[in-house]
């Protein structure tokens, strides 16, 4: 074992770190320009305040962690459940049967009212069940739609992902683009796949998909430049996530192609990119709505026994389209992360 | 381990006084078989076998500014495979060095951002942060006694949760701002992300210190005391102590040196996409650990080279853009991958097998 002595070796490496910091904010390095100091205090949007009984709603999605749409999913649902008067419990678990473990939870902790994501809706059915059989209202959001109504949810808020593809692809070809490639970051994941499956579908040109390891930036960027150059006809390049539309950017200026780029979803960086014309559009599926619409629509059922799209239609989200045409009014919001 | 093998047993007669043979015990091998011996050259003929091949089915490839977009993906893998193998030869691993770069991204990120400072203060406290987390794990090790792949997972899990909580309490949102625009980036970005021309071909700088990296490391695990402590505690750290090498000092700087690589690599990184996202980086240690032991590091310990990695990064690299140049069905991706990996690391292992048999 290695249990000899050994020097004393001081370990003051996180208080070396502070004291400089400190330090070198008194020798004057503080940037002049950017940083938190430039960013506008954006204040939380706040919508009046409910006086109705205190109520526990739970939100119980298959986001993964550190995933940025999901960030503005769960601060539409907050700022919906400051309002009305709500305890919100949020959980999270890529893996469909952890998901329903989560969901039994909820259950077992008797909420008032359960929103949850169908990314797999066969793996949650059984536990769906349970909570109508115990009385607690459900409302499905975001993934689903062909669902919902099969397993007697009681209102949907969101987009398809196909529905989103086919418009994606409608507005390519008003665009004028002969053939697309279609990068997805995740390999396998269903909604991506029916994203590109749906630009394919309505898109009168060529779709080439093309996988990349989403989790490794500098890899993604090589990888779509790597296809640039094989492939120079490609004239547009279509990703299904923001940070991925921003690295596409760079790999187009890098092999050199006159190939545009177009996204799914948005985030604050995307609106500059979009301002400047680096990037012709972005399709919303606003998750920041839907977030909201789920956690205020089990209020409203509550409190008025209401039935968001009269318990038979979904509330659709999206696909909204943000281009330079509205870009300037978006921005303002997204630039606090709400949209 | 290996370089025993190549000592053929003293037999027969001693040599007769006066004879300047050798005893035996050095008695040379024919050059061929002790070049095939050594571990780089298994991998640089698999490298070689993977170029030539993709050279021929990936018309695109012959391009020049193919092969730098093919050498700038190596060169981010293989600038984090250096330190990886140097401590792989040291008889450790290290399961946080994927999450660990963009820890390092992150921290000069948030903190440049929201203290609104020269970026170059972020640059420095992650150099600190970065350093502090590889002597962490050296130092657990070393006064545990844990396998490193117990507390290196540990701290995998740890900098996984961190990366994502703690982006979250600042930012308040899952990535961090863009700070292209203040000042100090337009320079680290000169240094960590710029590319230059080299005959109409656009290069990324972080090629060319790979190479460099990879020079001095070669340096010095072969001409260096330090590196002759490296081969010794990866080999037996309990003979090594005996015949008074270091292990503790050897062992820590060694994590430390796979902190300083993530450094370097996370702020790439960060100067060249401008933001990080926190969920990054999961799967990326085994990736480097996988160029390491292609380039001919052993995971036991004690055995392998700088060079190697240098071409198992590159092998990397070039048959993942590879079969996107070469227009493959993107579904059948990882398992080309796969295949063409496996087969790399079988070449190696023929070549070595042939090379010490006598």
């Amino acid at each position: 074992m290695d249990r000899s002595s050994h020097p004393r070796s001081r370990r003051f490496a996180p208080v070396i770190a502070v004291a400089a910091a400190a330090a070198l904010t008194l020798a004057g390095c503080s940037s002049s320009s950017g940083g938190k100091k430039s960013e506008e205090g954006a204040a939380n949007a706040s919508a009046g305040k409910a006086t109705t009984p205190r109520m526990t709603v739970a939100l119980v999605t298959h986001q993964a962690p550190g995933d940025t749409f999901w960030d503005t999913v769960r601060k539409g649902a907050e700022v919906a459940a400051a309002k009305d008067n709500i305890k919100l419990v949020y959980s999270a678990d890529p893996n469909a049967g952890n998901q329903a473990n989560l969901v039994q939870n909820a259950i077992d902790q008797k909420v008032d009212g359960i929103a949850v994501t169908l990314a797999k809706p066969d793996a949650l059915k059984g536990v769906i069940g349970k909570a109508e059989s115990a009385g607690i209202p459900v409302v499905g959001l975001n993934s689903g739609l062909s669902d919902w109504k099969k397993l007697n949810l009681l209102e949907f808020f969101g987009q398809d992902e196909s529905v989103a593809g086919e418009a994606f692809g409608k507005k390519l070809n008003e665009v004028g683009a002969k053939k697309v490639l279609c990068v997805m970051q995740e390999q396998g994941n269903v909604g991506l796949t029916q994203r590109c499956d749906g630009v394919a579908k309505t898109f009168e040109g060529k779709v080439d998909p093309q996988n990349v390891n989403g989790t490794d930036m500098p890899s993604v960027k090589s990888t779509i430049t790597a296809k640039l150059k094989q492939d120079p006809s490609i004239d547009y390049v279509v990703t299904l996530g923001a940070p991925f539309a921003l690295t596409a950017v760079q790999s187009a200026e890098d092999a050199g192609s006159k190939a545009k780029i177009a996204t799914f979803d948005l985030n604050k960086d995307l609106i500059k990119s979009i301002k400047a014309g680096d990037i012709q559009f972005a399709v919303d599926q606003q998750p920041y709505l839907q977030g909201y619409l789920a956690v205020d629509g089990l209020w409203l059922y509550k409190n008025n026994g209401n039935y968001s799209g009269g318990g038979e239609q979904p509330v659709l989200t999206g696909p909204a389209f943000v281009d330079k045409s509205n870009v300037d009014k978006i921005g303002e919001f997204a630039a606090k992360g709400t949209r | 381990m290996s370089m025993t093998q190549q000592a053929t047993p003293a037999v027969g007669t001693p040599p007769a006084p006066g004879q300047k043979q050798s005893d035996g015990r050095t008695r040379q091998r024919p050059l061929a078989l002790r070049l095939l011996a050594r571990p780089e050259v298994g991998v640089f003929l698999g490298a070689v076998a993977v170029l030539v091949f993709f050279l021929f089915a990936a018309p695109p490839v012959r391009d020049g500014s193919s092969m730098a977009n093919i050498l700038y993906q190596s060169s981010t893998i293989g600038i984090m495979a250096l330190p990886v193998a140097l401590l792989m030869i040291g008889g450790e691993f290290d399961l946080s060095a994927g999450v660990a770069v963009i820890t390092s991204a992150l921290t000069a990120s948030m903190l440049s951002y929201q203290l609104t400072m020269n970026v170059w203060v972020g640059v420095i406290v992650a150099l600190l942060v970065s350093l502090a987390i590889g002597a962490f794990n050296g130092w657990l090790l070393v006064k545990t006694g844990l396998p490193s792949f117990l507390v290196t997972l540990g701290t995998f899990l740890i900098l996984q949760g961190v990366n994502l909580a703690i982006t979250k309490l600042v930012t308040g949102n899952v990535a961090t701002d863009d700070i292209s625009d203040m000042d100090g980036f337009a320079q680290a970005q000169k240094i960590f992300a710029s590319s230059f021309e080299v005959g109409g071909v656009n290069v990324k700088i972080t090629v060319v210190y790979w190479l460099v990296f990879a020079a001095l490391a070669t340096w010095v695990l072969l001409r260096t005391k330090y590196g002759n402590w490296i081969f010794a505690v990866g080999g037996n750290k309990h003979s090594a102590r005996a015949v008074g090498v270091p292990v503790t000092f050897t062992k820590i700087s060694l994590f430390m040196l796979v902190g300083f690589g993530a450094w370097f690599v996370g702020m790439h990184q960060l100067f060249s996409f401008n933001t990080v996202q926190s969920g990054e980086g999961v799967g990326q240690e085994l990736i480097y650990i996988a160029a390491a032991v292609i380039g001919g590091c052993l995971l036991t310990g004690g055995y392998g080279s700088a060079i190697g990695p240098v071409f198992g990064a590159f092998m990397f690299g070039m048959v993942q853009q590879g079969i996107v140049y070469a227009g493959w069905n993107p579904d059948w991706f990882k398992a080309f991958l796969g295949v063409m990996l496996l087969g790399a690391v079988l070449i190696n292992l023929w070549v070595q097998r042939t090379a010490t048999r006598r």
